[in-house]
């Protein structure tokens, strides 16, 4: 008896101990789907059985929420370690305000290596590495090969903008809707002005426009871009109420079968089903992505190639613990990252973890950004929050024939300048 | 406080007779004890931050960090130059007068049809009150599910009719008028039972003497209920107003400000491109220049209107 009761003593005075020593790794991020969220459980539960001294908390935020919310966090010194980021702009006004942690020298070579080049470099601001990428994102339109067919559209015969345009007549002739758009929410019609602008004026063309050069994005390619688009709007392409759509319910009216072309993310592949009205959506069968269209004739040349998308990742905050780092590089590891990828959750941005995807669309959408000349981040992250706002206003403008090409690119160049 | 708490005038002590009284009487103490709470959160929550955003005013600041780029007034010579601030204001003006001449009369009207205390002007009363209690961003959601012309309740009414869908949120020029009539909608209720209050403070007597003088019922509203509740009337102009100001949470989950910027009040405007754009200097300046109008309105209107009234 009275052994047991010092053995209990003893166990307790060890378990406060512990708890005592233990380091807390807080990690925010915009409320991911379920099985992301069950894949972050697991990962936490594995690290921390290895690591016992370390306690790692996931916490989550709706997305808009979350970019509200994360200025005010960061100056708080209830800020989390690690947390998620779009890198560009945004970033380095973080990095520059002296918020995050440079971890080049504590994150180990053969880590580093596993990441693309041109990844790290988002996550780099002046030389130093504040934070490393996570997942890869493309911008293509689904199609809808039901309404294709229907009207005698072949999807696959689309290579330039001129073709696309006669694809929507010819939908528009055949009485299907060519396109849903969620304009409402301005971004989603950002990405044709995005996709336009680089087709036009070449890889380059953005970062050239933000150092000034060429007359910034006053560029006659960018001036183009939106030109194209007006030919676009002016087949009267989209649904009806297109201005006042919004983003899930438009994803939600193309698993509908409600239009045939959409301009998204690859992310939409499952919430798109998940929003249509029977929960089911479109089959595999009845999907297809393809690529942007490119300009026959564009103002500069090797815009091609290039695609539209994200690089997600994850920033680490000034005073985090070298533990926060280790965690870090355990979540990205090849092993971890395959998993995502077999379970089709997104596709990892660390080399040769994409081999394990069998999702035919992720498949496809990896190839592309392997073989992308160059993967622009979504301008409304790229340029930062207010000039970014910018562009999504100007490209519902153009959708709402509300502004015209040369006035969008000036609004642009305005932003820029009082940015 | 102090004002109405002091000993009759025609005594007139001295600042050391009546510091030593109120220490006495315990004033003093009840003073000290009730006022800190009460100061310190109108110093920590209002004075304040008043005072931050004057300071962030003058600056080019993305909320990170101190304020350190200088700007002198350039974020207000943007705001004054931008485009869709003149339509902010001009939806907020727009809103003012909607709330004077439609929604203030439609209250009067109903107030007079319901004032009376039987239960089914209870009933009635209770019906034109709830959209009131709702919250905003519900009502918000439940107009744009009536306004949606794809699933929604003019989608009924368009199919019905045999018409073409109209998607009126999406349409440039209709959509304020919508955002107007969700206004009007939610917020007469509100006035209806300030005049129902005061309707029922009008002494029947004189409505009685009126009617033996053979007033006529319009008569009796226009010369005898409306002078007697012109207090109240003018307490509710001021809400009316101060609430045109402070339009927002409708906004959001209606048009979100869209499309292409033509829904905007003045604070959808300081919340789209001061805060979502981390333009913080530019957002305060915005603040400040609502503020200064506010306080003009409330000075003024106080000054001209509820003097006269009361009087």
């Amino acid at each position: 008896m009275k052994l047991s009761a010092t053995t209990a003593v003893a166990i307790a005075l060890a378990a406060t101990g512990a708890y005592a020593q233990q380091t807390e790794v807080n990690i925010l991020r915009v409320q991911p789907g379920d099985e992301e969220e069950a894949f972050y459980a697991e990962v936490e539960a594995a690290y921390e059985a290895e690591h016992p001294d370390v306690d790692v908390v996931f916490e989550y935020i709706a997305n808009e929420a979350y970019k509200s919310r994360l200025p005010t966090l960061l100056q708080s010194d209830a800020r989390p370690d690690i947390f998620y980021s779009w890198g560009g702009e945004t970033l380095r006004e973080q990095a520059e305000a002296g918020f995050l942690q440079p971890i080049g020298d504590t994150v180990p070579e053969d880590v580093l290596s596993t990441f693309p080049e041109a990844a790290l470099e988002l996550y780099t601001v002046d030389d130093s590495l504040y934070g490393l990428p996570l997942y890869a994102t493309e911008v293509i339109f689904w199609v809808n090969t039901d309404l294709t067919e229907e009207a005698g559209v072949d999807h696959t015969q689309i290579k330039t903008w001129d073709d696309f345009l006669s694809a929507v007549q010819t939908l528009k002739d055949a009485g299907v809707t060519p396109i849903i758009a969620g304009a409402q929410d301005k971004w989603p019609v950002h990405f044709y002005w995005s996709y336009l602008a680089l087709r036009e004026g070449g890889p380059d063309i953005i970062t050239t426009a933000m150092s000034g050069d060429g007359d910034g994005f006053e560029n006659e390619a960018f001036v183009a871009a939106g030109e194209d688009m007006v030919e676009l709007v002016d087949l009267d392409p989209f649904q009806p109420g297109v201005m006042g759509t919004t983003y899930e319910t438009a994803s939600g009216m193309f698993a509908d079968g409600m239009g045939a072309f959409h301009l998204m993310g690859d992310w939409d592949y499952l919430p798109m089903r998940g929003r249509a009205t029977d929960g089911e959506g479109l089959s595999d069968d009845q999907l297809a992505i393809m690529p942007f269209p490119v300009i026959a004739d564009p103002v500069a040349e090797g815009g091609a190639g290039a695609t539209l998308g994200g690089i997600n990742g994850w920033a680490v905050t000034a005073d985090a613990s070298p533990e926060a780092v280790d965690f870090l590089t355990f979540l990205l590891d090849r092993d971890n990252q395959e998993t995502i990828a077999e379970r089709g959750i997104f596709i990892p941005i660390v080399e040769g973890a994409d081999q394990a995807l069998t999702n035919p669309f992720f498949k496809q959408v990896a190839q592309d950004i392997n073989q992308s000349t160059y993967h622009q981040v979504f301008l409304d992250q790229f340029l930062g929050a207010s000039v970014g706002a910018t562009v999504n206003d100007v490209s519902a403008d153009l959708v709402a024939q509300a502004t015209t090409p040369e006035e969008a690119a000036s609004r642009v160049q305005e932003a820029w300048d009082f940015r | 406080m102090s004002e109405s708490t002091m000993p009759p005038p025609d005594r007139r002590p001295g600042p050391a007779e009546r510091l030593r009284e109120a220490v006495s009487n315990g004033r003093l103490t009840a003073a000290l004890i009730l006022l800190p709470p009460a100061l310190v959160l109108f110093t920590l929550f209002v004075i304040l931050p008043l005072g931050e955003s004057g300071w962030y005013a003058f600056y080019d600041w993305n909320g990170y960090g101190t304020p350190e780029d200088f700007v002198g007034l350039q974020n207000f010579e943007q705001m004054f130059g931008h485009s869709v601030f003149s339509v902010a204001v001009g939806n907020t003006v727009k809103i003012l007068v909607i709330s004077l001449v439609v929604q203030m009369p439609l209250a009067l009207l109903l107030a007079l049809l319901v004032y009376r205390q039987t239960p089914t002007n209870a009933v009635f009363r209770l019906i034109f009150f709830v959209p009131y209690i709702m919250a905003e961003v519900a009502a918000g959601l439940i107009w744009s599910f009536v306004f949606d012309g794809n699933y929604g309740v003019t989608a009924s009414i368009a199919t019905t009719l045999g018409i073409d869908k109209f998607f009126i949120l999406a349409d440039r020029d209709l959509a304020f008028y919508a955002i107007m009539v969700v206004i009007v909608w939610k917020y007469f209720g509100f006035h209806m039972m300030i005049y129902i209050a005061a309707l029922q403070g009008v002494p029947d007597d004189q409505i009685e003497a009126a009617r033996i003088e053979g007033a006529s019922r319009t008569q009796i509203v226009r010369h005898v209920q409306i002078p007697y509740i012109r207090p109240a009337i003018a307490v509710s102009a001021f809400f009316a107003i101060i609430g045109a100001l402070q339009v927002f949470d409708i906004i959001i989950p209606l048009t979100n400000g869209g499309p292409s910027n033509q829904t905007h009040t003045i604070v959808t405007y300081l919340y789209e491109f001061g805060l979502t754009r981390l333009r913080i200097g530019f957002g305060s300046a915005v603040g400040v220049v609502l503020f200064i109008v506010a306080v003009l309105v409330a000075v003024f209107y106080q000054r001209l209107f509820m003097r006269k009234a009361a009087s």
